[in-house]
């Protein structure tokens, strides 16, 4: 019938986009057992380049370094960002339009720019260059977008409920950890995934804000560029998008279990 | 009461971000400060120092190599500049960025003490004493670069001999060119006759309309792969750097090398040391260590550049020896033409980029 | 209710007394980065866009409003609108591709959904460099697509998708999508079931209860999406580089190279400056437009 119909539609629909979304992960990973190192020619199978990835120091940790900034920045944006949007979109105060305007600008701003203004900042209060001002940079350029996905999430909210919570007897933190906060949970889920998506992949502003000690990994796989850039990458990634499924999957595995507990 | 749980939020808050601040910038300044530390931190593109090179120094030496990127002269001039002179011990880059940072009010660069680098005697002396720094006070040559037209002769039906037959209608829509403006734009003044480092404001108007003219052939510029458009057949022809036809070669033995008959362009990376380098006597181990003739050797083999080093000659494979892109003969080096800093030209020459990228 | 009218001062004493603690947790930390961390670069930039390139590509201290009367020319002017149709193409492709796919995930049972939103964001935990050259791989003369399709003869001569126009919309489209999709989705998920069945209830078709009650409550999801979206993608432009032949200049390299090849770091600042007063202005705009229609606060 005709809601019969739709679903098809939609099913079909969510699969193009998916396979949108797959194809090229679907090459990184074949490729990264490709025996040519340039070019676009299938030369047999091998399992060298993770061998080489595995012995590949320099690799190794630029990706730690790249995961660990992600990871702390996506968490110090995103605690500070979310209570900065509840903030800001209930409260005005004096500065306000000061500090929406700063938010603003970050996200405008080139990241050229930033990267450069950055480091003369950092140079010029003796900051050493390292994994802490990566950290730093990238909190920065992240706390407005979760303020953004955030802010949009609590548009339309109903404050009545607010007062009528307090009413019987419950206090603001309560109110804010039981009310508000688990009806911006999905907002701030999404903020975080985006923050940490940014922190991982970015080149220019870790390009001026690094130092010597703490290469990330899309420095990393830029510079090799000149030089071709090694499937060992391809192994890299491949090797990231099995250990998040199989996270994901086990998450799903304990969640499945646990409802059919109950 | 109803203030407590607040009180103690906040303080959580702010002391597990100021703990961690300390701790991290902690842990980054012990590295940096110490120069009997043994570590020398490097600072170039990517695999231009081969790993075996680098495993072999720190075996050698014990000394750890913390080897940093970047992708382009101009960054790490500006890095360079926003640090002020520090971080890196030893920085590989181009000649005329040396000269554009020995022209500097605040010089980067320290010089480098010849008597603790005895194997300076081994680099090929026409290559040395160059106008970007002459009698050597701040830099060491490692490789030089250059860049050839590669071209696909089961494609293309007339033989290409030099830079005018890249404007041949008949290649329209088919050029892969390097994406830099010094190249491209040097390629055309030198097609004029005119000296790749023109600045008199006539010729350079008269190579932006012959530069213009160029773009309906132009395919594709790329700053870094410009050999994998030529190899997946996205493009025909080819004006690249000599490793980077030489992977081209390597990939498809029709592709056929011709060094421009107008005059080819050289460009000369050096060893420098930036003035407030951490580890200076590390660095010039290191330095020492490269310009050995057989690491030399070993390196050149690797990044496929051309090697500077005269010690080095006897170690050369008969395979890097008949490698065109790699192995140019003396006769082309003499007569090709180095990049120098155009001064107040650059705007100009910025402008001349913009409009033929607008086209 | 009769309990508020009871107490009265209790109630108003406790309003007065907590809200300005509470208040300052809730705005220092975001107002204290933000200003701690950005003020000053800005000032900065600010300060040198009014100042010249020295001869040797330093800063020369010497004031002078030539970097924005150089931007007042026809050059610059087509670089910034070549951007901004880039980018508000991206826009309007992610949003008609996206909204559908948000819509169709925000119905999913709820036990799958999470998943299917990872689903989404996990291509993007892989670099964005390899997955441009993958796309590279797929879209050469030579490369896979072509190579199947004319495996399969449905062409006789490869397809030149590469280093086109088409080829740079789908990368950056591709690039830019969970951006689009994660605020969309937070908004959609948001919408209680209930109020579309009261809609059709009251007799709307399908058609009638999207536009007049779905649209407008996901509209803040729809304007987060899009900024998200078109910001970066002026900025985006290695895919331009890359995808399409770094045949254009976009405002993103003319930034990149003041800074980075011709070395006149001033310009570039003021650049930087005009663009994003501009990108402000536009956003704003629209803002002001769409919020006036649809009666909600988002910014």
């Amino acid at each position: 019938m005709k809601t019969k119909f739709f679903r098809q539609i939609s099913n079909i629909y969510i699969g193009m986009i998916f396979i949108y979304l797959y194809l090229p992960i679907f090459i990184v990973v074949v490729y990264s057992f490709n025996k040519s190192m340039a070019g676009t020619e299938w030369m047999g199978f091998t399992m060298d380049w993770y061998r080489k990835l595995f012995k590949d120091l320099n690799v190794i940790i630029a990706f730690k370094n790249s995961l660990t900034i992600a990871i702390v920045s996506t968490v110090i944006s995103s605690i500070i960002g979310t209570i900065g949007a509840v903030g800001l979109y209930k409260y005005n105060f004096k500065g306000k339009n000061l500090v929406e305007g700063l938010l603003d600008i970050t996200i405008v701003i080139p990241e050229v720019i930033m990267g450069i203004a950055l480091l003369m900042y950092f140079s010029q209060m003796r900051f050493p260059l390292g994994i802490g001002t990566l950290v730093l940079s990238h909190t920065t350029f992240s706390i407005p977008f979760v303020f953004i996905v955030v802010k949009s999430r609590l548009a339309g909210f109903d404050s009545s409920i607010e007062d009528a919570a307090m009413d019987l007897g419950a206090s603001r933190f309560k109110v804010f950890t039981s009310i508000i906060l688990p009806l911006i949970l999905p907002g701030i889920l999404s903020g975080a995934m985006i923050a940490f998506v940014l922190s991982f992949d970015d080149v220019i502003i870790n390009f001026f804000v690094s130092g010597p000690e703490s290469t990330t990994l899309p420095i990393k796989i830029f510079s090799m560029l000149r030089f071709g850039l090694s499937p060992e990458i391809n192994a890299l990634c491949t090797l990231m998008l099995l250990i998040t499924f199989g996270i994901l999957i086990m998450v799903q595995f304990i969640k499945t279990m646990g409802t059919k507990k109950v | 009461m109803k203030k407590n749980p607040f009180k103690i939020l906040i303080l959580g808050i702010t002391s597990v971000c100021f703990i961690f601040a300390l701790s991290a910038c902690s842990i980054q300044s012990k590295p940096t400060s110490d120069n009997s530390e043994k570590v020398v931190n490097l600072f170039t593109w990517a695999n231009y120092v081969p790993d075996s090179v680098v495993n072999e120094f720190e075996k050698q030496t014990g000394i750890k190599v913390n080897y940093s990127n970047f992708s382009t002269n101009e960054e790490m001039l500006a890095k360079l500049q926003a640090s002020r002179g520090s971080e890196y011990d030893v920085v590989i880059c181009s000649d005329y960025i040396i000269e554009v940072m020995g022209k500097q009010k605040n010089i980067l660069m320290q010089p480098i003490d010849k008597a603790k680098i005895p194997n300076y005697k081994n680099v090929d002396p026409q290559f040395l004493n160059q106008v970007y720094d002459k009698g050597n006070k701040y830099s060491m040559p490692y490789t030089l670069g250059s860049q050839m037209i590669v071209y696909n002769s089961e494609k293309v039906n007339f033989p290409i001999r030099g830079y005018k037959d890249l404007w041949n209608p008949a290649l329209k829509n088919s050029l892969v060119l390097v994406d830099d403006p010094r190249i491209v734009l040097g390629m055309t003044l030198k097609k004029l006759g005119y000296s790749m480092n023109e600045t008199d404001s006539k010729k350079l108007d008269q190579a932006k309309q012959d530069l213009l003219k160029l773009k309906p052939n132009v395919k594709v510029l790329d700053a870094d792969t410009p050999h994998n458009s030529l190899i997946n057949g996205d493009t025909t022809v080819g004006f690249m750097y000599g490793s980077q036809a030489s992977a081209a070669v390597k990939a498809n033995p029709k592709f056929k090398i011709v060094y421009p008959e107008e005059g080819m362009n050289a460009e000369e990376d050096n060893f420098i040391i930036p003035i407030k380098a951490p580890h200076k006597e590390n660095a010039e181990k290191f330095i020492n260590f490269m310009l050995d003739g057989k690491i030399s050797n070993e390196a050149t083999t690797a990044n496929e550049y051309v090697n500077t080093n005269k010690a080095a000659k006897k170690y050369m494979s008969k395979e890097y020896l008949n490698n065109r892109a790699v192995f140019i003969p003396d006769s082309e080096l003499k007569r090709a033409e180095r990049f120098r800093d155009v001064g107040s030209a650059t705007k100009t020459y910025d402008l001349i980029w913009s409009e033929f990228k607008q086209r | 209710m009769s309990s508020r009218s009871e107490t009265p001062v209790v109630k108003n004493t406790v309003k007065r007394r907590i809200p300005n603690f509470e208040k300052s947790f809730f705005i220092l930390p975001i107002s204290g980065w933000m200003i701690f961390f950005m003020a000053v670069p800005i000032l900065y930039i600010i300060f040198i866009s009014f100042l010249q390139r020295g001869i040797n590509g330093g800063i020369d201290v010497i004031f002078s409003l030539e970097n924005y009367k150089r931007i007042f020319s026809p050059l610059y002017l087509r670089i910034f609108l070549d951007s901004v149709s880039i980018a508000f193409t991206t826009t309007l492709c992610t949003l008609f591709l996206g909204y559908p796919f948000a819509y169709l995930v925000a119905k999913i049972p709820k036990r799958f959904r999470i998943l299917a939103v990872m689903l989404i964001i996990i291509p993007f935990w892989t670099n964005s460099l390899i997955r441009t050259y993958a796309w590279m791989i797929l879209m050469s003369t030579g490369g896979l697509i072509n190579n199947v399709l004319i495996k399969m003869g449905l062409i006789s001569e490869p397809l030149k998708m590469l280093y086109t126009y088409g080829a740079v919309l789908v990368g950056m489209i591709y690039a830019l999508f969970p951006f689009m999709v994660l605020p969309l989705y937070t908004s959609i998920e948001k919408i209680e079931g209930i109020f579309i069945d009261a809609a059709k209830d009251l007799g709307a078709n399908p058609l009638k209860a999207f536009l007049t009650v779905t649209l407008p409550l996901t509209m803040p999801g729809i304007i987060a999406g899009c900024i998200l979206v078109f910001i970066p993608s002026l900025g985006l432009f290695y895919i331009c580089v890359l995808m399409g032949g770094s045949k254009v200049m976009l405002i993103g390299n003319l930034i990149k190279n003041q800074f980075l090849v011709s070395r006149d770091w001033p310009f570039g600042a003021a650049v930087s400056i005009i663009m994003m007063i501009a990108i402000l202005v536009i956003i704003g705009i629209s803002i002001k437009l769409l919020g006036k229609k649809i009666h909600l606060e988002v910014f």
